[in-house]
């Protein structure tokens, strides 16, 4: 009885934090971007409302049309009340019966309806993705209004202080702002390139969850389960459900599959050859599988195609020996002609060295072409090591993993790569 | 049975909270008023907001406050029924304001 009193009271996880998304999207587009705190506000606001009402009555059967329902009325106070102190731009057609008291009523009620507001929230991601902004303010911006993050939380996500966060909160609104962006969904014209950057902006935030073991556990997989919803909202789209979106949807479902085999549960991590296999997820598999058939459609072949190709081949393979090395090293031949980058022949190196053993490998190593930006990076030093101890040559290995060591900021594979490093002396 | 009023004093700060924090703190406040309710024991409860004027003296001089820090604001309260002091000291045990560092103080109405 009191168990059933208890799952009454709960509301779905992540409730408010979604249900803020899609407000501050819709309410954007009424106040205009460059209200855009104004809609954040009154988003914090309704929230607080709720807070209030429901912890004292009973949660509404429709918690979010409830919401959304304060949400106009506060809205629709602010018009009426700063009419005119603040200055709202209801020249676009859409807007335009807000500026007639016959239907300004109606048309406040008819912003809320769900196929619109997923439009708007797609308006908002093509927004925050502006190709002027840069990437890691796209994410900021992303995780922040679609998402539903506090400054804080993102802080603690990204392992930055929430100063930096606010900074580049702020910096990207004033850009909003000054360049009067529009929230639309892109043109035929533009669909393709623009939706490449939110595409890129997707991937880049499923890799912040995805790796950065650093970060705590709850926000890694959130920020995973976030950039995983952004994809989808594309795909329930028409209009923007474009091959290369399924392609990365499929890529991220096969890399998530393993999510729970990384990390032991005290966080130590466990290398992709010793990974539990069983406790892959085969549903995830499975979905990208699906998504993989769909995004099969189209004559271009992105990025997200090719690296869903490389992750299935390891999704399938019974145990790491059984992997078909062979065929994944031509997938990242064709990867590395197309798309070509110092991490892609990085990951390269080291299928070379499966394939045809450690000398090849450390040619391939060598021969990456923009070496400056691996000097920096942890994981080109720790495959060094590696070659050079499956070359026999012991110190070298050490100085390489000590390099990476320095280099991480993460405690899980400093452990690691410190056990290397003891194992060698 | 008597009647007791619990002040709740900091705690979660909702203007600067996250959706995800309110959400939680939200199901949390409303199993605790939920099962107090169940029980009989809950009287009426409201949270209330920053905006405070104090008056003061003879000449009734407005001030927004005699309190340092937030802290010390009261935010809310929960009237509620108890057998004695102890038993609403074992009420408000539960309350969910600790999670974030709040105060409880619990008073007697007067009968």
């Amino acid at each position: 009885m009191e168990q059933s009193q208890r799952n009454i009271s709960k509301l779905v996880d992540h409730l408010f934090r979604h249900e803020a998304g899609k407000m501050v999207s819709v309410l954007t587009k009424i106040f205009g971007i460059e209200n855009l705190q104004t809609a954040e506000d009154v988003v914090q606001d309704t929230l607080l409302h709720a807070f209030q009402v429901w912890t004292t009555d009973s949660i509404p059967d429709n918690p979010s049309g409830w919401l959304f329902r304060v949400a106009k009325n506060k809205a629709i106070n602010i018009i009426k009340r700063n009419h005119h102190s603040i200055s709202f731009d209801f020249s676009d057609k859409e807007l335009l019966p807000l500026t007639s008291n016959y239907s300004f009523d109606a048309t406040m009620d008819s912003f809320w309806k769900e196929e619109l507001v997923k439009d708007d929230m797609l308006r908002m991601m093509y927004a925050c993705c502006h190709p002027a902004i840069s990437e890691e303010n796209q994410v900021t911006l992303i995780l922040k209004l679609l998402c539903g993050f506090s400054t804080a939380e993102i802080a603690k996500a990204f392992i930055t202080n929430e100063d930096t966060i606010s900074k580049r909160l702020y910096r990207t609104k004033e850009f909003f702002r000054n360049e009067r962006i529009k929230l639309v969904i892109p043109s035929i014209a533009e669909l393709k390139n623009r939706t490449e950057v939110v595409l890129n902006a997707i991937y880049l935030l499923f890799n912040e969850g995805y790796n950065s073991t650093h970060t705590e556990e709850l926000i890694r997989i959130e920020v995973i389960n976030e950039a995983m919803l952004l994809c989808k909202m594309l795909l329930a789209n028409e209009y923007t459900q474009l091959p290369e979106v399924y392609a990365l949807m499929a890529l991220m479902c096969f890399h998530s599959s393993r999510t729970e085999s990384r990390q032991t549960s005290e966080g130590t991590i466990v290398l992709l050859a010793d990974q539990d296999r069983t406790k892959w997820n085969y549903q995830s598999i499975t979905d990208g599988n699906t998504y993989m058939q769909l995004a099969a459609s189209g004559n271009s072949i992105s990025r997200y195609h090719i690296e869903a190709a490389i992750a299935y081949e390891h999704c399938i393979a019974k145990s790491f020996d059984a992997t078909d090395w062979g065929k994944i090293l031509s997938y990242y031949n064709l990867l590395c002609l197309h798309y070509s980058s110092p991490i892609a022949e990085l990951n390269k190196a080291v299928v070379i060295m499966q394939v045809s053993g450690v000398e090849a490998a450390i040619t391939a190593l060598g021969n990456i072409t923009d070496k400056n930006k691996m000097e920096t990076f942890y994981l080109y030093h720790a495959i060094w090591g590696t070659l050079q101890i499956q070359a026999g040559n012991r110190i070298a290995a050490k100085g390489c993993f000590e390099r990476a060591v320095e280099l991480t900021q993460s405690v899980a594979e400093k452990n690691m790569l410190n056990e290397k490093i003891r194992m060698l002396v | 049975m008597k009647e007791y009023v619990l002040l709740f004093r900091g705690g979660l700060d909702f203007q600067n909270a996250s959706a995800e924090q309110l959400q939680k703190a939200m199901e949390k406040w409303k199993n605790w008023i939920d099962e107090l309710a169940k029980a009989g024991k809950f009287s009426s409860g409201q949270r209330l907001n920053k905006n405070a004027m104090v008056m003061t003296g003879t000449n009734r001089q407005l001030s927004d406050g005699p309190y340092a820090e937030g802290k010390e604001i009261v935010g809310g309260f929960v009237a509620i029924k108890a057998v004695d002091i102890d038993n609403a000291v074992e009420i408000a045990n539960g309350c969910p304001i600790f999670d974030h560092n709040g105060i409880v103080e619990v008073r007697e109405v007067a009968s």
